[in-house]
């Protein structure tokens, strides 16, 4: 289990990093084996940051991330190795995830010299296959090509069966299917939803909501680095409480309902509110209350859903009061 | 009648023959209506529509002709287009981002823009304040840079300049595939306003989002492989569309509500044929789960209904 504990990431910015950038601001939430969890955030909401903080690609400013109870930034030397063979990512371009020069499939022919140098060939040969059948690929079809034979769902699939091939316990897929086709595009989202069944658990990065709701169990929303709302899926999209959220879901092109119509079914008002520092939609202005270092942002709302709102914040506290 | 297209030709020149990316579209967009254009990745809807406005040097015209109001367009001779462009037929460029010139003020780069064409700055300003206003930007962006705006204000700048000259037809090319949801929705509805309030008479937005073309689109154009599938009026493409291309597409769509545990969709087995050298007949028969002997002639693409017109012959009822 992946357990992010009030991660922060700040970036050095402007001439000789004389200004912080705060990316990522107190994020928790978990990944439980055999779960998805989409993590949906528009452009620079900081999603990709956390994908590459867990993937150990950059460091944590503030915060712990642990994996089955171990901090994973006290992992050095020979660890890391050993923490990539849980944890592999698979990001959005297939195209420049591989090398061009050399065949698609050397990516498997690096994990065995990194993790199975002493696995006889017979065997190894089995469990490749093995991973490929995994991704639903033809051995024959997709093995001694090079990148641009093969299409992209084909190179996404690939790398998730180079993933495969390791002893994975989280996957993380950053925006892995918005750069393929409507009709590909399904394929892969219920592959992930099948790894998912075998036990694997899935931090599924997008923009688009629908995908996101279609596949995963839990949903983040982040904003401007902050999570705004979290919870069981059928909840945060059922019942959307945070305005943003609110305006995200509204936002959404569906096939069958017009823009209008969604905007009445969710009622209230979900533009033009402005004043909050953190978020732009924050209702009531100039009421932001003081914010103590160490008390959680966010509010439960009812079982598995949680809000990050000032406002909401303070009804739920003069419910309880 | 807007614009017509018959029998439309475009081939890439490679040198190892031709792409036939655009083999034979015929069709017709009426006044007021904003056409959607869909499909999936090199089926061809680009070139489809940069062929009605611009040939590069690669894109060969083959046969065909393109009439605007009664006017045949040259498409052929770019030198003769130039007359065209921009007055009558207008393009929002498919990375917007990068559209303007980043080395000018935004407001410098339009009065070059409109000398060029013989106009005056000072004679079109009014109307340019007033478009900004309607999309919701400030007047002063035309003193910034475009690198002050962020990628939704860019957009919106670039359509405002685009048909600032109130073109008959524009050709909208994955506008909103990079923007973040709420910022595409403000876009896809610019679009519409500026067809309401009289700026832009016929319209062709291209995407591979067909929820979007759900949204704003009074009729949709599927194309596969270089050849035009089906074409009709919104409802009837989502809701009771007869190409076995079209039902797919649209069944393969993951919506807001619909669930991996309750209903699990499935995607197209296969992918598009290579163009270079297109198999003969229906060119979704090896991936259409409906397809039997005839589908080894190439289906017609004729009305079934009226403004319903497919290439299917299962659809057009000769079975058997």
């Amino acid at each position: 289990m992946l357990s992010l504990d009030r991660v922060s990431k700040s970036y050095k910015i402007g001439t000789f990093g004389g200004k912080d950038l705060l990316a990522v601001r107190d994020v928790s939430f978990d990944v439980m084996t055999g779960e998805v969890v989409s993590l949906i955030g528009e452009s620079g909401s900081g999603k990709t940051t956390v994908g590459k903080m867990i993937l150990k690609l950059i460091d944590i400013s503030r915060g712990t991330i642990t994996l089955d109870g171990e901090d994973i930034s006290r992992v050095h030397g020979s660890g890391v190795k050993s923490y990539y063979r849980h944890v592999q990512g698979v990001f959005q371009d297939p195209f420049s995830s591989y090398n061009p020069i050399f065949k698609a499939d050397r990516v498997f022919s690096l994990i065995r010299t990194e993790y199975y140098s002493g696995m006889p060939s017979s065997e190894w040969t089995g469990k490749l296959e093995a991973a490929l059948r995994g991704v639903s690929l033809d051995p024959g079809q997709v093995l001694n090509k090079y990148p641009h034979q093969l299409s992209g769902g084909q190179l996404q699939r690939l790398l998730v069966a180079r993933a495969l091939l390791l002893d994975l316990k989280i996957l993380v897929a950053d925006e892995i299917i918005s750069m393929l086709d409507a009709s590909t595009r399904i394929d892969v989202l219920n592959l992930l939803a099948d790894l998912k069944s075998r036990g694997m658990g899935i931090l599924f990065i997008t923009h688009d909501l629908s995908l996101g709701n279609y596949i995963s169990e839990k949903t983040v929303i982040l904003r401007r680095g902050a999570v705004v709302e979290m919870g069981a899926t059928d909840k945060v999209f059922g019942h959307p409480s945070h305005p943003y959220t609110r305006l995200l879901v509204s936002s959404v092109p569906q096939l069958h309902k017009k823009w209008a119509q969604i905007e009445e079914e969710l009622g209230a008002p979900v533009a033009g509110i402005s004043g909050c520092p953190f978020h732009d939609m924050y209702p009531l202005a100039g009421r932001m209350p003081e914010r103590p270092a160490d008390e959680p942002t966010l509010v439960q709302l009812e079982d598995d859903h949680f809000v990050g709102c000032f406002e909401l914040e303070s009804e739920k506290v003069r419910q309880v009061a | 009648m807007s614009l017509q297209v018959s029998d439309l030709r475009v081939y890439y020149r490679t040198l190892a023959g031709d792409v036939k990316a655009l083999d034979g579209a015929t069709f017709a967009v009426a006044d007021k209506e904003i056409m959607g254009l869909a499909g999936e990745s090199g089926c061809g809807k680009s070139t489809l529509g940069n062929s009605l406005i611009r040939l590069d040097g690669r894109m060969k015209y083959v046969a065909g002709s393109v009439t605007l109001d009664g006017n045949e367009l040259p498409i052929w001779d770019s030198k003769e287009m130039v007359q065209y462009r921009f007055w009558d037929v207008s393009e929002i460029p498919q990375y917007a981002m990068s559209a303007m010139n980043p080395t000018r003020k935004i407001g410098k780069m339009i009065s070059e823009l409109v000398q060029s064409r013989g106009k005056r700055y000072s004679e079109i300003k009014p109307e340019l304040q007033h478009r900004i206003d309607l999309v919701g930007l400030q007047r002063d962006v035309l003193d910034r840079y475009p690198i002050e705006l962020s990628g939704g204000m860019k957009q919106r700048m670039v359509m405002v300049i685009s048909t600032l000259m109130d073109p008959a037809l524009l050709i909208a090319d994955e506008i909103t595939s990079a923007l973040d949801v709420s910022t595409q929705r403000a876009v896809a509805e610019t679009l519409v306003s500026f067809r309401d309030h009289g700026f832009v008479r016929s319209m062709i937005v291209i995407t591979h989002d067909v929820s979007i073309l759900y949204q704003i689109a009074d009729s949709i154009l599927i194309m596969y492989a270089g050849k035009l599938a089906e074409k009709a009026s919104t409802s009837v493409i989502i809701e009771k569309p007869l190409h076995p291309y079209t039902r797919m597409l649209v069944s393969s769509l993951p919506e807001v509500g619909v669930r991996y545990a309750d209903k699990k969709l499935s995607g197209i087995p296969g992918s598009p044929p290579s163009l270079l050298n297109p198999p003969t007949g229906c060119r979704f028969r090896a991936r259409c789960p409906l397809a039997f002997s005839k589908c080894r002639e190439e289906p017609p693409f004729v009305e079934v209904e009226r403004d319903h017109w497919v290439a299917c012959w299962k659809a057009t009822g000769t079975d058997a």
